[in-house]
């Protein structure tokens, strides 16, 4: 093996997949039978990258010669820049000399889209199939599904990967006509479609018949570019709604645009990542998912977009003051997730060391809640609470004041001049 | 009241057990448990020296057991490899109360000595899955994949399974340089050992009468996908060292500068 060669086409093909944020290795389960590797079903990050995103998988793509001209994606047919392609047998060696080193948890495979999309597919398929069957490997293997790819042929890619993945890319339909007209957006549906019933088909079998292999025992996840389409944060969180709901996901990511290219459908190279609307938007997913919100409390035609300066918790909160305050004491388990500055943990501790004692600040302290959040939406063992009548904004105001953000010079110009 | 007692032992679990059983047995009022090189002289206190019995230690483990199931069990073994200083005295603590406390819960997180002891084996955790991150092994010449690692608290007892069932089919050390010992796995079973190290010598991947020819190859590839992978338009410093701390970088492939 040429290393200087296999360290250039790294360069390129690594460089061009880091756009897919998935960099999941949780939720699989693989025992290693006297071969290499294993998932017990907790992912590891491996490391973190200066941008402060984890590093868990060896994402690369296999190539990045690609018949599509999607105006949002750095590998883009009409893109000047250096194209390169993986051997099969490269791929397998990265992976496995990495993995015996503790480098990564395992592979993540995408690629641009060369002759066909199956053509493509299958080449994927192959990578993960000689992995498995070769090479002994049970680490994780995350395999991209590339959009018009035959039903057959996903259905291969499920028997070997932990987890497969289709990203939508643009929430909205009338987006990816106007930043992708090659592709439709049933494409993206179809794999989707696909691998839900494969899943839930292996699923029940195995309830009978035991040896049963693992279909993708990690599920699927999906993407999507905020910030390239003028789309609100309701458009975005609508779709992955439906997307969780639809098609079971695990994970929707949502990935802040960056400037890759000069569109005049886009905004303009240099433009800032939007970061702290990316932070706002998997705050928010967080609480669909573990919270127990439904999407229309938080985003509705009267609110389309989340506050910047603060918490989709705490603004939720702030526009229904009635329920409020709560008695940590007493109130419900799911009532207390909804409190502004407690989180999961914080509540499931809560819970526990209620039953023993009567909880005061100095005890909710201590479990660590973010006191000055918590402090105007609950009452404890305490005669000490907020007792003026306050109004949301009021509260807002106080909160703002005692937090510090590194984001805080993005979403005010007032606060500035205090600065 | 009883005159005060502070009790010295080998350092090991097991010794510390044994410490635990013959307060019980004796009802000492101990003020302080320490091992010989981290004893402090306490002019009021009697010293008792306490020899390690595995009988002793079992039964103290199985009683435990009975009290606070496997997980509780597995929390004070956590909170003593912490190391902290006067940890072993506030184990002791805890675990009368898990003895005498009627209604004892694990989960009584008001009371402050549970509430420690719960974060104090959280700390540990995750420091272990900290190590099962950070562990970068190097081919050497004779087929071992070799690891140093010098993790805060004493986390090789706790990692030892997950890199067994992990890198079954490969040999490999993984080497405690701050404690001095390590885990040596042949393909058949793990074990302890000390190895002696004359200089620095293992510490530098291009020395091939150590390492394999193609390992700091493979290291190069792991920096060069490393810069690759970062997106320079999202550089985010607070949160990259709030992840990976500098104290860390030393044996890190990608961090570290020995190789470079």
């Amino acid at each position: 093996m040429s290393f200087e060669r296999i360290k250039e086409k790294l360069n390129i093909l690594a460089d061009a997949a880091k756009y897919d944020i998935s960099c999941s290795s949780s939720g699989s389960k693989r025992a290693n039978k006297g071969g290499l590797g294993n998932s017990d079903g907790v992912g590891i990050c491996h490391s973190y990258t200066e941008d402060g995103r984890c590093v868990s998988l060896l994402k690369i793509l296999l190539t990045n010669y690609c018949i599509f001209d999607c105006a949002y994606c750095v590998t883009r047919k009409s893109n000047d820049i250096k194209r390169a392609a993986f051997k099969i047998e490269e791929v397998v060696s990265l992976t496995m000399n990495f993995y015996r080193r503790n480098y990564i948890e395992g592979l993540f495979l995408s690629s641009g889209i060369f002759k066909s999309p199956d053509h493509t597919m299958e080449r994927l398929v192959q990578v993960a199939k000689k992995l498995r069957l070769e090479e002994n490997f049970n680490g994780y293997i995350h395999l991209k599904s590339i959009p018009g790819a035959s039903d057959e042929l996903m259905q291969e890619a499920g028997l070997y990967a932990d987890r497969l993945s289709v990203n939508i890319e643009i929430p909205t339909v009338s987006g990816l006509k106007l930043l992708a007209p090659d592709k439709k957006h049933e494409d993206f549906i179809k794999p989707m479609e696909a691998v839900k019933n494969s899943i839930q088909i292996y699923k029940s079998e195995k309830k009978l018949i035991k040896s049963t292999p693992k279909y993708a025992p990690a599920g699927q996840s999906t993407q999507m570019i905020v910030g390239a389409t003028g789309e609100s944060d309701r458009d975005v969180m609508y779709s992955a709604a439906y997307y969780y709901k639809k098609f079971k996901m695990k994970r929707v990511y949502y990935s802040g645009y960056i400037p890759v290219a000069n569109d005049t459908r886009l905004p303009a190279l240099g433009s800032p990542v939007p970061l702290l609307r990316e932070n706002r938007l998997y705050q928010t997913d967080w609480l669909l998912r573990f919270y127990g919100f439904d999407i229309r409390e938080l985003l509705n035609n009267e609110n389309q977009n989340l506050d910047l300066d603060i918490d989709p918790k705490l603004s939720w909160a702030l526009r229904n003051r009635e329920l409020f305050p709560l008695d940590i004491n007493k109130a419900d388990k799911l009532l207390i997730a909804r409190v502004p500055g407690i989180g999961l943990k914080s509540v499931h501790k809560i819970v526990e060391a209620r039953k023993y004692r009567k909880l005061n600040w100095d005890h909710l302290r201590k479990i660590g809640i973010a006191y000055n959040r918590a402090k105007y939406f609950i009452t404890c063992d305490s005669n000490s609470f907020e007792r003026r009548d306050l109004s949301s904004l009021q509260i807002k105001g106080m909160i703002l004041q005692d937090s510090t953000s590194k984001f805080r010079k993005d979403y005010s110009t007032q606060l500035s001049l205090f600065n | 009241m009883k005159e005060e007692t502070i009790l010295i032992y080998d350092g090991s679990y097991k010794g510390f057990l044994s410490c635990v059983f013959s307060t019980f047995e004796q009802k000492l009022n101990v003020v302080g448990i320490y091992t010989e090189s981290t004893t402090q002289r306490n002019m009021f206190a009697k010293a008792l020296s306490i020899q390690t019995n595995l009988e002793e230690a079992k039964r103290v483990a199985l009683g435990l057991k009975r009290k606070v199931s496997a997980i509780g069990c597995r929390q004070i073994f956590f909170t003593f490899l912490s190391e902290l200083e006067g940890i072993e005295l506030l184990l002791l603590q805890y675990i009368k109360l898990v003895f005498k406390e009627e209604k004892f819960s694990r989960k009584d997180f008001g009371n402050p000595i549970v509430l420690k002891i719960s974060q104090t084996s959280k700390m540990v955790s995750r420091e272990k899955h900290r190590m099962e991150a950070f562990v970068r092994f190097q081919l050497t010449k004779d087929d071992i994949f070799f690891a140093s690692i010098e993790p805060d608290f004493n986390v090789l007892p706790i990692i030892l399974k997950h890199f067994e069932s992990r890198y079954a089919d490969q040999k490999w050390i993984i080497y405690d340089l701050k404690r001095n010992f390590g885990l040596f796995y042949n393909l058949q079973e793990t074990s302890y050992i000390n190895l002696n190290f004359k200089s620095n010598e293992h510490l530098n991947s291009a020395n091939t009468s150590i390492y394999s020819t193609s390992e700091i190859d493979f290291q190069k590839l792991w920096q060069e996908y490393f810069k690759s992978t970062n997106i320079k338009s999202r550089k985010n410093m607070k949160l990259h060292l709030q992840h990976v701390p500098k104290r860390y970088w030393k044996y890190l492939t990608e961090k570290s500068s020995w190789q470079n």
